[in-house]
């Protein structure tokens, strides 16, 4: 132990706090990693359940290392390179596309202190991000060569714009309520008890706010990028084995990302709903479950991928036109209206959430 | 305006509702929860065959050991695919009996027609379907593989035929 330490200490200052830095984004990588890898096998099993079937359930007990199957089939399988294709774009697009993905796990705030950047422009940075994710899809569908990934690329592209604007101003009531872009100080403004939470007072934007995630991350049914009866697989049909493993983690990554933000700004994050509820808190190991915690926070984000799955083995995949129609004449009025009368209630000093 | 303004209201609280996406909703959610699934896990539980399901060919025998085929060559005239060859010969006894009948399984349409087509009932299809080929030439299915296809699954294939016979 003295020598480890000695060790330590023997490191100059600058390296350790690039070795803790690194220890810190791998602390955070892995777990999500292995968080989609169990969100495809819950996806499959869930939409499985909702059609009659049982969904995977040869690998493992109950097909539990389904997606570690997976995994080694595609890092086994051929990446095919088309000939005419943009041999760099082409495989700069995954990375592309999941970089921003992984990266704006840096400011989410997993528990009181849990958090890898506690960057006070938290929520712009994710704004910033996300828009970025956009990259990768275009250019992979623009690099490939294919009439089907640029059709494909070319809905994402028009869609994901539409959608941001209805993402940001529900963000934007969030920020009214909280004033403050730090998610951390966003998730403090919410404490108190379950009706303190943003999601009562701005529950228009909430709905609004999950519904443009689900469309912002291309999911049923949203995703007329993939439509499969149309054009095949969309952006990604070029592309196989590794580099396809890729753009499938961005997805889910995503997908997790947007949960966890809505989770953040309007259930309150990793904050317990019996907060206030003291004697639950009291009790001596069970209290520890009821009161805040990182648990909560992933309690939420399973909430809300189960959420994505549902939706997608119900609705129908909505016509292009559609998409656009709601994104801009229903989402984007029903934040302008909310927002207009939460400025006036910050206004005249009525604020029932503070 | 042509909408009255009822009709109008009525439409957009069904609209910001979500009425009818949440009714949709509670349908998976019920199949969710619903522990009966109708999958049939196959290589341990299967579904039920009919009686009359055509599977993999079998020349069946009379009780005493003796082949029942008499190389009338109906099924070979009968069989829409040309999957069926046969040469005979005349034994001693005068009894005319099969010394090549083959079966070519990869032209065979598992029509069931040689099966009616004969009137000693000894081309049968059985209810096997669980069988493959390895090699080139396996497809062809000859008179000793087809007899001791017979000779194995004969219980089986009595108990299918009294089954299916008060139907026809």
């Amino acid at each position: 132990m003295e020598f480890i330490s000695s060790l330590w200490y023997a490191i100059p200052e600058v390296l350790r706090t690039v070795i803790v830095i690194l220890l810190q984004i791998v602390a955070v990588v892995i777990p999500l990693i292995l968080t989609v890898a169990y969100t495809t096998y819950a996806e499959r099993k869930v939409i499985g359940f909702m059609q009659g079937r049982m969904g995977p359930n040869r690998v493992g007990p109950r097909g539990l290392l389904q997606p570690f199957a997976d995994t080694v089939k595609l890092l086994l399988k051929e990446v095919i390179i088309p000939t005419k294709s943009d041999r760099y774009l082409f495989l700069l697009a995954p990375i592309l596309a999941l970089a921003p993905a992984f990266s704006a796990w840096v400011v989410i705030p997993f528990s009181e202190n849990m958090v890898l950047a506690d960057i006070n422009a938290g929520l712009l940075f994710i704004l910033a991000l996300s828009s970025l994710g956009v990259y990768g899809i275009i250019i992979a569908g623009w690099a490939s060569n294919s009439k089907y990934s640029m059709l494909s690329a070319m809905r994402i592209g028009a869609q994901m714009v539409s959608y941001e604007i209805a993402m940001g101003f529900a963000l934007g009531g969030v920020l009214i309520a909280s004033n403050s872009l730090n998610l951390n100080d966003i998730v403090h403004a919410q404490s108190g008890s379950i009706f303190s939470w943003f999601a009562w007072p701005l529950f228009g934007l909430f709905i609004v706010y999950f519904i443009s995630g689900v469309a912002e991350t291309n999911r049923a049914p949203f995703d007329v990028a993939e439509g499969e009866s149309e054009i095949v697989a969309g952006f990604h049909v070029e592309y196989s084995g590794i580099a396809f493993a890729l753009f499938f983690l961005a997805e889910y990554a995503n997908m997790i990302m947007i949960s966890a933000l809505t989770s953040i700004m309007f259930l309150g994050g990793w904050l317990s709903p019996f907060q206030g509820l003291d004697f639950l808190i009291n009790i001596p190991v069970i209290g520890l479950f009821f009161g805040n915690g990182i648990h909560w926070l992933a309690l939420k984000i399973a909430f809300f991928l189960l959420l994505y799955l549902w939706f997608r083995a119900t609705f129908p995949r909505y016509r292009y036109d559609q998409i656009m129609r709601l994104g801009w004449k229903v989402l984007i009025p029903v934040t302008f209206v909310w927002i207009f009368f939460e400025i006036i209630a910050v206004a005249l000093g009525w604020q029932p959430w503070l | 305006m042509g909408i009255p303004l009822k009709d109008s209201l009525k439409h957009y609280w069904k609209t910001f509702s979500l009425n009818e996406l949440l009714k949709g909703m509670r349908v998976t959610g019920k199949y969710l929860l619903d522990r009966n699934k109708i999958t049939i896990q196959y290589p341990e539980e299967k579904t039920p065959l009919s009686p009359r399901f055509r599977g993999h060919h079998a020349l069946r025998r009379y009780p005493n050991g003796e082949e029942r085929c008499i190389a009338c060559k109906l099924c070979e005239a009968v069989c829409p695919a040309l999957a069926i060859k046969i040469e005979l010969e005349e034994r001693p006894d005068g009894t005319r009996r099969t010394t090549r009948y083959d079966i070519d399984m990869f032209k065979c349409i598992y029509c069931g027609f040689c099966e009616e087509a004969c009137p000693v009932d000894a081309i049968v299809e059985t209810s096997l379907f669980e069988y493959h080929f390895e090699n080139r030439g396996e497809n062809i299915i000859n008179k000793q593989k087809l007899l001791a296809i017979g000779d194995k699954y004969e219980p089986e294939i009595a108990r299918m035929k009294a089954a299916d016979a008060p139907y026809r």
